[in-house]
């Protein structure tokens, strides 16, 4: 083995909360401890681009006075919690890991923050990612890449890499990232950690940095399912700010957590779970059949299903998230926050500081988006994409008349080497199993099962039908604990 | 403005012989609503720049655009107004980059729009075909500070967002419009609906309804379509008709010399009288529409709109009617519509005051604030006064104002003044004396052709005018020349 190994166990969040609400320990001790192992640890990981400590502490020292006074500070009491740079938090820098953004600070937080902030938890900082969440790997941030905290030689996946490394590494025991084409999910399997992406709609966006507004969508990461479970519920539920949020209440996927699997029916996608498919490891799609059997020996009924779909996900992918972001990405301009560079007039202005502001995984992606809903290309482009998605949701809604959930590999491989993907087009194809769920709609997580390849962490994902969270994390509680059987590990 | 009696068909004269104008026209007017279109800052025009805004309008990173449920309503409103048919919309994002629009897109209604194929009547019985009534937002306003003021040579750039996301309605006409004055007619006509139903303020000088103008031409009475260039910068309705008519010269004389005009966005110079090119070809945007991903359509039921519809007041089509039935003529009821006034004539008028004094004083003496507020039974007293002989016209005018400034009833006010109409004897005793005192003028006038008579009548009431400095009621002084000249 190459590189360092960095995993920390540490106290999980329902312990936490559990200890801050009854006075047992205080926020700003737990607090306190978590930015101390951040400091020793994150100069070698880099999983944060800002750590706010004074703030934090306060926030706890908040906490323990709600404590003292007899109040209940809410079900993430204490919490250290790490977001994604690309959730707004009043004050503090929201930088996309870009240098765009340079200097600029959210007059205002995003839903999610107020969310956490009013169950309790404290946000210690905000985490890097691939340039505006552009990237599987962490390594289009342009402050420089995430170890994987498992072997520091590799990457933690991406883009949300600093959240899911910051869970791994024991930093916060939570953290949140966002997943447009499964960027919450791939990371978190790459550094061995739980890692959800709801419903598109049961989470808030307000205040969540576009990349493509209609595949984005906040989740959770953490040790164990029934943490990601708890914090899910706490971020979920209607936003009048969003217009896409869904008006419903949701029913706490808690509740239900532990109602085992029994007659559950799940489906085995079979175009992403073939040992003969170019491109994924063995071991891989060997540790998703063995998840299966741990589902069924629990009472599940496990079958394999065609999706032929699945296959032309990719390809829409990479013309409707470009498109959406050549759109989104188009306010960075100079005039009015983060970087500038002078120009003889204002097109010139634009175009140096766009030049320089934005990386080269980001222009590529504005020139594919602009390219494809240009006059005369968009029918061929955008527009096919946009049929190919729909085909695909009736597929999934067909599939999902007889089956509750579905099982992939969340990612083909395990953690590479940084710069073994250089080539862009193979890095893409690291996000064929995640990708069909954010053109769906539906939910999907990742949950760690066993090794692979260089004794690295593999995830498998279970997707379910919009707002299925309650099978979906009730399956994953199953995966979980077999997981944890078959290894007898301390995880 | 002063709503003008327009021309039935073509107006002629303005072009060459053979040929004939084809206009279609955009009207932009801005909403009036408390909030912005997709944010909750405030729509107010004025204010210290940058001071009515929000994360939203200003399209900070994260921010989300949600629909102002007012804005959709007074889609709505204006939608059935001129006859469209409502539908289901989606928004979508015009992309393009400029300084004054926060987002570097415009949130606007492409392929889907809220409002479509409707129409607009004129006053003069011409129909005007409305293909859509769309839902955009507006953008902002840049200062270029520097010596033309122009965007090429300024040293710096200053930007307001306090207009960036009003919310704005596109009406588009169909090119059924044939002329200058029929086009400020429709932009007239199409402001007092929009004021009526509350959906605008409609105020041009304020940039809140702001039109552009397609103009082409194209041999009378053929019914092709030629190339067409889109005019701005039209600021008010003299300028509208003055850019149409230039530009269909423009075309007309390029046509005659075997040249034909390009597709192009030209802009109005007001001051040389002139349209110029603007963006040239080469710089033509190609605005990459698509559905806007942060928003969900708009999809307003039956119900909804049938609850709008029976909350629309009368519009002015309906109202000038009213007024035209009561025995007013068209021109006159128009200026009674277009100052809001009708409905105090029409109160007036059902309480028994001569229709056509009513208008007059509209008309002529009503153009003052607070007209509005006239008690009805009060108007229709004074002019009962009037024609009943009680008060000359220039009395009844000088109580008129006072009823308006003070709100007190035309019979103190009148007897206040000592206007008290002399009556008849009194009168043809005056008139005697001033006869008897010009016999060669009194000569004239009954000897005299039409002509001379007129002038010499003339003589006459200014001189019973000056006597009693002008208490006198004119019309009763001709009568009693005539008489006397008769008999």
């Amino acid at each position: 083995m190459i590189g360092g190994r960095h995993m920390s166990g540490g106290t999980g969040v329902i312990e936490i909360a559990a200890g801050v609400r009854s006075g047992a320990v205080t926020a700003v001790s737990v607090v306190e401890e978590h930015l101390d192992r951040i400091a020793a640890g994150d100069g070698e990981i880099h999983a944060f681009n800002t750590v706010v400590r004074e703030r934090a502490l306060a926030a706890a020292a908040a906490v323990d006075r709600a404590v003292a006074d007899g109040r209940d500070p809410g079900p993430l009491a204490g919490v250290p919690v790490a977001v994604k740079d690309n959730m707004c938090t009043r004050g503090i820098p929201t930088t996309c890991s870009s240098r765009i953004l340079e200097g600029w600070r959210p007059p205002y937080d995003a839903t999610v923050v107020e969310r956490l902030e009013a169950a309790g938890a404290v946000i210690v900082g905000k985490t890097n990612l691939d340039e505006f969440a552009m990237g599987s790997s962490t390594e289009n941030s342009a402050f420089g890449p995430t170890r994987n905290p498992v072997d520091t030689t590799r990457v933690p996946g991406g883009s949300s890499g600093g959240s899911a490394a910051a869970v791994a590494a024991g930093f916060t025991p939570l953290s949140f990232g966002s997943d447009t084409g499964g960027s919450i999910r791939q990371p978190a399997a790459l550094c061995g950690v739980v890692g959800v992406k709801p419903t598109y709609g049961a989470v808030s966006r307000y205040g969540l940095v576009a990349f493509a507004s209609s595949l984005d969508q906040i989740g959770p990461l953490s040790r164990t399912v029934a943490e990601s479970a708890l914090a899910y519920d706490v971020i979920a539920g209607h936003d009048p700010r969003d217009s896409t949020s869904i008006d419903r209440v949701l029913a706490p996927v808690t509740a239900r957590l532990d109602d085992g699997v029994d007659g559950l029916r799940v489906g085995i996608i079979a175009e992403l779970s073939s040992q003969d498919i170019e491109g994924f490891e063995p071991a891989v799609v060997e540790r998703s059949h063995q998840a299966a059997d741990a589902l069924a020996s629990a009472g599940a009924k496990v079958e394999e299903v065609s999706i032929h779909s699945t296959i032309a996900g990719l390809s829409a992918y990479y013309m409707i998230a470009p498109a959406e972001a050549s759109s989104n990405l188009a306010r960075y301009d100079g005039v009015r926050y983060g970087l500038r560079r002078a120009g003889p007039n204002t097109a010139a202005m634009m175009r140096a500081t766009r030049t320089t502001g934005f990386g080269d995984e980001v222009k590529r992606r504005i020139m594919l988006g602009t390219y494809a809903l240009s006059a005369g290309y968009y029918d061929a482009f955008y527009g096919k994409a946009q049929r190919v998605r729909t085909i695909m949701i009736r597929e999934f809604d067909r599939v999902y008349e007889d089956f509750d959930v579905l099982l992939t590999p969340t990612s083909p491989c395990v953690a590479f080497p940084f710069g073994a993907k250089a080539d862009p087009i193979t890095m893409y194809y690291n996000d064929v199993c995640t990708i069909p769920c954010n053109l769906t709609g539906h939910p999907a997580m990742s949950i760690p099962f066993g090794t692979g390849a260089d004794d690295l962490p593999v995830g498998v994902q279970i997707m379910a039908p919009m707002l299925g969270e309650e099978d979906m994390f009730r399956a994953a509680a199953v995966v979980e604990r077999a997981a944890i059987g078959s290894e007898g590990a301390d995880r | 403005m002063s709503t003008t009696t327009e021309e039935i068909g073509t107006e002629p004269d303005l072009l060459p012989g053979g040929w004939e104008m084809v206009i279609g026209l955009e009207v932009h007017a801005e909403l009036a609503t408390a909030t912005k279109m997709f944010s909750p800052a405030r729509n107010e025009f004025g204010g210290e720049p940058n001071t009515n805004i929000h994360p939203v309008c200003l399209g900070l990173p994260g921010t989300l655009p949600v629909v102002n449920r007012k804005a959709i309503e007074l889609a709505i409103r204006i939608g059935l107004a001129l006859n469209c048919t409502v539908q289901r919309s989606v928004f979508a994002r015009k992309n393009y980059f400029y300084p004054d629009m926060p987002k570097d897109y415009q949130i606007s209604q492409y392929d889907e729009p809220i409002n479509v194929d409707g129409h607009l009547d004129l006053a003069s019985g011409a129909v005007i075909g409305i293909e859509r009534a769309h839902l955009e937002e507006d953008t902002g306003k840049s200062t270029h500070v520097g010596t033309s003021g122009r965007i090429h040579d300024a040293g710096y750039s200053l930007v307001d967002y306090n207009r960036a996301g009003v919310p704005l309605i596109e009406i588009v006409s169909r090119p059924d419009i044939r002329g200058p004055e029929q086009a400020k007619s429709y932009v007239e006509e199409l402001r007092a609906i929009v004021v009526a139903i509350g959906a605008s303020d409609g105020k041009m000088e304020e940039g809140s309804l702001r039109v552009d103008a397609n103009v082409s031409v194209r041999p009378a009475g053929s019914d092709e379509l030629r190339t067409r260039c889109e005019i701005k910068n039209v600021n008010s309705l003299r300028s509208l008709g003055r850019a149409i008519t230039y530009e269909a010269r423009r075309h007309v004389s390029l046509y005659e010399a075997g040249d034909a005009p390009r597709q192009e966005t030209r802009h109005w110079d007001e001051e040389e009288g002139r349209t110029r090119p603007g963006r040239s070809k080469e710089e033509a945007e190609d605005y990459r529409y698509f559905a806007d991903p942060d928003l969900v359509p708009v999809d307003p039921s039956p119900e909804w709109i049938e609850e709008i519809r029976a909350a629309l007041p009368a519009l002015p089509k309906d109202r000038r009617q009213a007024l035209v039935s009561t025995g007013a003529s068209l021109p006159a009821a128009a200026v009674a519509v277009a100052r809001d006034l009708d409905r105090l004539a029409l109160a007036a008028i059902e309480a028994g005051a001569d229709p056509e004094r009513v208008l007059t004083h509209v008309a002529n003496n009503l153009a003052v604030e607070g007209a509005g507020e006239l008690d009805p039974a009060d108007f229709a007293d004074l002019v009962k006064l009037e024609t009943g002989g009680g008060l000359t016209a220039t009395q009844a005018k000088q109580v008129l104002a006072e009823m308006v400034e003070t709100g007190r009833d035309p019979a103190t006010i009148a007897a206040e003044r000592g206007f008290e109409a002399m009556d008849s004897g009194e009168l043809e005793a005056l008139l005697d004396g001033i006869i008897a005192d010009h016999g060669d003028e009194w000569q004239r006038f009954v000897d005299g052709d039409d002509k001379t008579r007129k002038k010499m009548q003339g003589f006459f009431t200014g001189r019973v005018m000056q006597a009693t400095k002008g208490q006198a009621d004119g019309r009763m002084v001709n009568q009693l020349l005539n008489r006397k000249a008769g008999g």
